[in-house]
């Protein structure tokens, strides 16, 4: 069987429990209109849409259980704190880590990489010292370690990527070296969709016991993730963007290194005890956790995740690589629209650019039509420039997307030519 | 299938201008220069303004950008050539009038061929497409020599 044959014959493997309509109707807002007309949310990579467990379990939390946590002797406290501590163990079951203590809660994926780079990459790391990134990440992966490079008189070391979009796994490998003292990388690229073998990249840095974070943002809501499995020392994501609520997102972090790591923030509940002479900083993962957290975020994240287990991430992997490979199709018929990054290993992210028409044009006509979507630079200049565009228009697929919604966004693109024809 | 609020956002004058625009080249010398940026989508413009006295002689501008701010920045420079620095921005301040959605009206007849942008108005996030040129001419006509940011 040919790799392509291998790679549909996989793909009818979808669970026939798969009922995206059904799925559909646990999300409140993608039934209405907007300017009349049927909403296609296509914009996930930026945030996704909350389903209705989520939304009820944040008001559960703030009609019934609010208290702080781990802090008043009273029923509505300890209610809080286990319902606090038991999103933790989902995430650390979702993640398959070894222990809940490696799980901070952290504002989300961008704080998440702040924190590991002033805090490891700030104690470990020195002048002359090279930290290696990739051509395609996003600015929250390239500016904390350019504001650490700053500071500590490092170099930051970019690895190439080829027209497709896809890492150069050669370039990448030689820029491992004995200076290199920390790797930063993106799992699944937001701009372009590119799925990186992160696996083997982790062993090519391992090899030289180097570090490495990986940026989990766009890989969480698509595709299965084993911390153990990858072999990763760092691991973030946000839960805005796997259905949960804005303002939470995890660091996953090795515990001997979290152990050797200063605090980033001081404050509420990282101490033991606080003497003028001393503190002593609580174990983990309260060490991290400085401050009143976002309880109710991190309640409704454990309710996201619950939600995505029950219908599965290698499900819903399956049905949004049906519905990438559907639009891929439909989109390269569309006279004079070029698809950006096609890389072999992609998720449902799909951006693509006319070479006459601005991609902000694109997204206000899509608007028009009711179909949302993302036009600009997404947030990666030095990946734009890369491509030699200013900016692309990006539609990105959840798994309550449809083949309809692809329809829709075909002939939204007609009327783009419409007005520019 | 088009609505009508597009139908006024995309005029033909627009369009015409965007895929034509006037004016776009560098002056050699240029008395004045500025250049404009707006982060959110990245449209950036360079302006050239060779100004004799309080009259704007020649004008031309360089960049890339979307179809609004091109067009925009298009006929900003047909409109300014020729004017006193005074006339610009008083034509300034009635182009941002009309985008601006202010209460107070904005003067028709002095913005001429330029109120086929008031449609514009009708998409907030668009508007600053529209005014990276104008705001890049008045830095010009300063001429502080900083990069202007839409953001600021």
């Amino acid at each position: 069987m040919t790799k392509r044959g291998a790679v549909l014959e996989n793909r009818k493997k979808l669970d026939a429990s798969f009922q995206v309509e059904r799925y559909r109707r646990d999300f409140p807002i993608l039934s209405q209109k907007v300017y009349g007309k049927p909403l296609a949310y296509l914009d996930n990579a930026a945030t996704t849409q909350k389903p209705k467990s989520v939304i009820d379990m944040l008001n559960r939390y703030y009609s019934f259980e609010n208290a702080n946590i781990h802090r008043g002797i009273h029923y509505l406290s300890q209610q809080a704190t286990d319902a606090y501590d038991e999103a933790r163990q989902t995430i650390q079951k979702f993640l398959n880590a070894r222990e809940a203590r490696e799980i901070i809660f952290v504002r989300g994926t961008t704080e998440g990489i702040n924190l590991v780079a002033q805090s490891y990459g700030h104690t470990f790391l020195k002048s002359g010292d090279e930290i290696l990134i990739t051509a395609m990440e996003h600015h929250s992966n390239i500016v904390p370690w350019q504001i650490l490079s700053d500071q500590i008189g490092a170099k930051l070391r970019v690895a190439p990527i080829n027209d497709n979009g896809e890492l150069i796994l050669e370039e990448f490998e030689k820029l491992v070296n004995e200076r290199t003292k920390f790797v930063a990388v993106t799992h699944i690229s937001n701009a372009l969709g590119t799925m990186n073998p992160v696996k083997r990249l982790v062993q090519m840095a391992h090899q030289l016991n180097i570090p490495v974070l990986v940026d989990g943002a766009q890989a969480v809501p698509h595709t299965v993730v084993d911390i153990q499995d990858l072999g990763c020392d760092f691991f973030v994501f946000s839960g805005h963007k796997i259905f949960g609520p804005t303002g939470i997102g995890i660091l996953y972090g090795k515990a001997e290194l979290l152990e050797k790591m200063p605090p980033y923030q001081g404050g509420g509940d990282m101490i033991s005890s606080v003497r003028f002479e001393k503190t002593t900083y609580n174990k983990l993962p309260f060490k991290f956790e400085a401050g009143t957290p976002h309880i109710a975020g991190v309640i409704g994240l454990g309710a996201a995740i619950e939600y995505v287990n029950q219908i599965g991430l290698k499900n819903i992997f399956e049905y949004e690589q049906e519905l990438l490979h559907y639009a891929t199709s439909v989109l390269m018929k569309i006279p004079g629209l070029r698809i950006m990054g096609q890389a072999r290993e992609k998720a449902s992210i799909i951006s693509f650019v006319f070479d006459d028409i601005h991609a902000h044009d694109i997204g206000t006509i899509l608007d028009q039509q009711g179909v949302a979507i993302r036009a600009g630079h997404h947030c990666a200049m030095p990946l734009m420039e890369r491509l030699g565009v200013p900016a692309t228009a990006r539609a990105s697929f959840a798994f309550y997307n449809t083949k309809e919604e692809v329809d829709r966004l075909v002939q939204a693109i007609h009327a783009v030519l419409e007005v520019f024809g | 299938m088009i609505s009508e609020e597009l139908r006024e956002l995309y005029q033909e004058l627009i369009l015409e201008h965007s895929k034509k625009p006037r004016n776009f080249r560098a002056l050699e010398p240029a008395s004045h220069t500025a250049e404009g940026f707006n982060p959110l989508c990245g449209d950036k413009i360079k302006l050239y303004l060779e100004v004799v006295g309080d009259e704007i002689k020649d004008i031309g501008f360089q960049g890339s950008g979307c179809a609004i701010s091109k067009a925009s920045a298009s006929m900003m420079t047909t409109s300014v050539k020729g004017k006193t620095t005074s006339e610009a921005n008083t034509l300034f301040n009635e182009f941002h009038k009309m985008l601006a959605g202010s209460s107070e009206p904005y003067d028709e007849g002095k913005l001429g061929k330029l109120s086929v942008f008031s449609g514009v108005s009708e998409f907030p996030v668009r508007v600053k497409c529209a005014t990276l040129a104008w705001h890049t001419l008045r830095a010009g006509l300063e001429s502080d020599g900083k990069v202007v940011s839409t953001e600021s």
